[in-house]
């Protein structure tokens, strides 16, 4: 019973947390709900990637109506191992919550951060379990609205702003995105993904199907924060309670990221693969100005959570640039990127929101010589920082490896240099950072700081051990990655 | 469309790129709505008399984007206000120029 039911806990489950959360206005009972629920995820998306490895895709016809009519929660390997990812990332950080929270948002208002922390998880895995074109649009926004109440809740008044701009740039995206959806079902009568793609074949010669495949593609490159329209990611990440950016770093632009290979993959891509090429080869080059641009930007931050976000931007051009690359090794590498980026990019927010935690700032001069005062925070964030370079026995390696090796597959060598090239600059601005830290003298802001109670600092030490045991064992990972690529590209014909 | 677009790129002011936001979300659900409507077609009750139908589908969609499309804009009105107690203007320029000391 609840076996067959997994799909539909998966979301209905973190929207009623929302609610109970909402209702009991008490800060602490409000985080115990939200822990239950979040710890409750990775069971149930466990529970549908074993469904999905022994006996293929899951299908789920919610409310009873039979797919095409009533909306499919449909889950294949590409979604399954996604939906594990957001919902690990979103146990692991609910632990870390409970005092960054209580440091950061005023009393009154933490019930209500929990209820919208929930309903922007609920999004997050709605749009990613649910097979209807349109239930994708209705979770893109319940995830949205979320993300921006979140980041508006930050201490800084700019927070305000970021928000702002965020909810402006955000929901053109989503309009962007509505009206690629609205031009396929002029074209094919359906809101069925499956159920699109065959029937495209009928009509992949007209230009309204181009005009919503432009019309896809720029949306969701909105809300994944592809170069050059990144531009709300930095300030929204720089401003936000510690605890939401480490957890929309790690997960919102991932989802957006699967958006993306289903859309390519699974709808168009087994119609027009020729048309879909000059697509694939802008976003080789947006990815590549991504690497690059990004990263040299973040060299220039005082500001490490700016820095680290204008990083994000920059390791999103290593998964688009898998994406592009669209052999089997090359799409490995980035949906494996996908997974390894979320670990790491999550351990090194959360460290860098302890350091918030305990003296109030990020800005590099204050955080001067506090590797002495908090050596196992800053030892962590060292771990993940080698691993965002792509130092081997960490999984930035691993992923980079297959990127490079996907390249060398399809003959770009110089591909296969650019990316190097560009791991080079990360060198320079995680660099920059664990110079200070290490090697400066204690600043006044650091002098009394020191390592954050256990209850930050185990989940920080949970995701960096990942992201070296997963540097190792590339099997459970790769292996996983692989099969979804595989099945990605089986739609490919 | 392109002028809902226009107004929230061209506007510095907070209130009117998000009624530019609303008139660009509004004309999207004319999009939707244009070819749900079948010529001689009556509305989808079924009856004896008729046999051509117009698609309710757009109309159902489109009810929930409305609702989005309220939510959205009730979150960005609230945060303009926000914006307006803790910097006093809604002028984006005013509000770079003073933030550039920080």
């Amino acid at each position: 019973m609840i076996s067959a039911n997994l799909p539909a806990i998966q979301v209905v489950l973190p929207l009623l947390g929302a609610v109970v959360c909402a209702f009991i206005q008490r800060g602490v009972w409000a985080w115990g709900v939200a822990l239950v629920v979040s710890v409750a995820m990775p069971f149930v998306a466990a529970g549908l990637l074993i469904q999905v490895l022994d006996g293929g895709p899951v299908s789920y016809a919610m409310g009873g109506w039979k797919p095409p009519i009533g909306i499919e929660y449909r889950v294949d390997v590409v979604n399954a191992f996604l939906l594990l990812l957001v919902s690990v990332i979103g146990a692991i950080i609910m632990p870390y919550a409970k005092r960054s929270i209580e440091k950061e948002i005023p009393a009154d208002r933490q019930a209500w951060f929990y209820a919208i922390y929930l309903l922007c998880l609920c999004g997050l895995l709605g749009m990613t379990i649910t097979g209807d074109a349109f239930n994708i649009f209705v979770f893109m926004e319940v995830s949205s609205l979320a993300t921006y109440s979140l980041i508006a809740m930050g201490r800084d008044r700019r927070a305000l702003l970021a928000a702002y701009q965020y909810l402006i740039m955000g929901t053109i995206g989503a309009t962007f995105y509505v009206i690629g959806v609205g031009l396929l079902y002029s074209m094919t009568g359906t809101l069925n993904l499956a159920d699109m793609a065959s029937r495209l074949g009928d009509v992949q010669n007209s230009r309204t199907v181009l005009a919503a495949l432009a019309f896809l593609t720029v949306g969701i490159s909105l809300k994944l924060a592809l170069f050059p329209l990144h531009v709300w990611l930095p300030n929204a990440y720089a401003f936000a309670p510690s605890m939401a950016t480490a957890f929309l770093a790690a997960t919102a632009t991932k989802v957006a990221v699967y958006l993306l290979l289903r859309y390519f993959f699974s709808v168009f891509g087994t119609v027009f693969v020729h048309k879909l090429q000059p697509v694939l080869e802008i976003i080789l080059l947006l990815s590549l100005a991504a690497m690059f641009g990004a990263s040299i930007v973040a060299v220039f931050q005082d500001n490490v959570k700016r820095m680290l976000a204008y990083s994000s931007v920059g390791q999103i051009g290593y998964i688009t640039l898998g994406i592009a690359i669209a052999n089997q090794t090359g799409l490995t590498g980035g949906i494996v990127h996908l997974f390894n980026h979320a670990l790491m990019k999550g351990a090194l927010f959360m460290a860098i929101g302890a350091v918030f935690y305990q003296i109030g700032s990020v800005k590099l001069d204050d955080i001067a010589g506090i590797g002495k005062r908090m050596p196992i925070t800053m030892g962590a964030f060292l771990i993940a920082g080698l691993s965002i370079i792509g130092v081997p026995g960490t999984v930035g390696f691993v992923s980079k490896w297959y990127l490079v090796l996907g390249s060398f597959e399809h003959g770009w060598w110089w591909l296969a240099f650019m990316i190097v090239a560009s791991s080079l600059i990360s060198v320079v601005y995680i660099g920059r950072i664990v110079e200070v830290v290490w090697f400066r003298s204690v600043s006044a802001a650091a002098k009394k700081a020191k390592d954050p109670p256990l209850s930050m600092l185990l989940p920080i030490l949970l995701l960096v051990a990942a992201t070296i045991y997963f540097g190792f064992d590339t099997s459970a990972t790769a292996g996983i990655a692989g099969r979804a690529a595989e099945w990605l590209l089986a739609g490919v014909r | 469309m392109v002028s809902g677009l226009y107004i929230i790129v061209a506007h510095g002011n907070m209130i009117k790129k998000l009624v530019g936001l609303g008139l660009f979300q509004t004309s999207v659900y004319l999009l939707y709505l244009s070819p749900g409507k079948i010529l001689g077609g009556t509305p989808p009750i079924i009856s004896e008399q008729f046999t051509v139908y117009s698609n309710p589908l757009p109309h159902v969609l489109i009810l929930t984007a409305i609702v989005v499309g309220v939510a959205t804009l009730a979150l960005g009105l609230a945060l303009v206000v926000r914006i307006n107690e803790s910097f006093g203007t809604i002028e984006e320029d005013e509000i770079f120029a003073g933030d550039a000391d920080e």
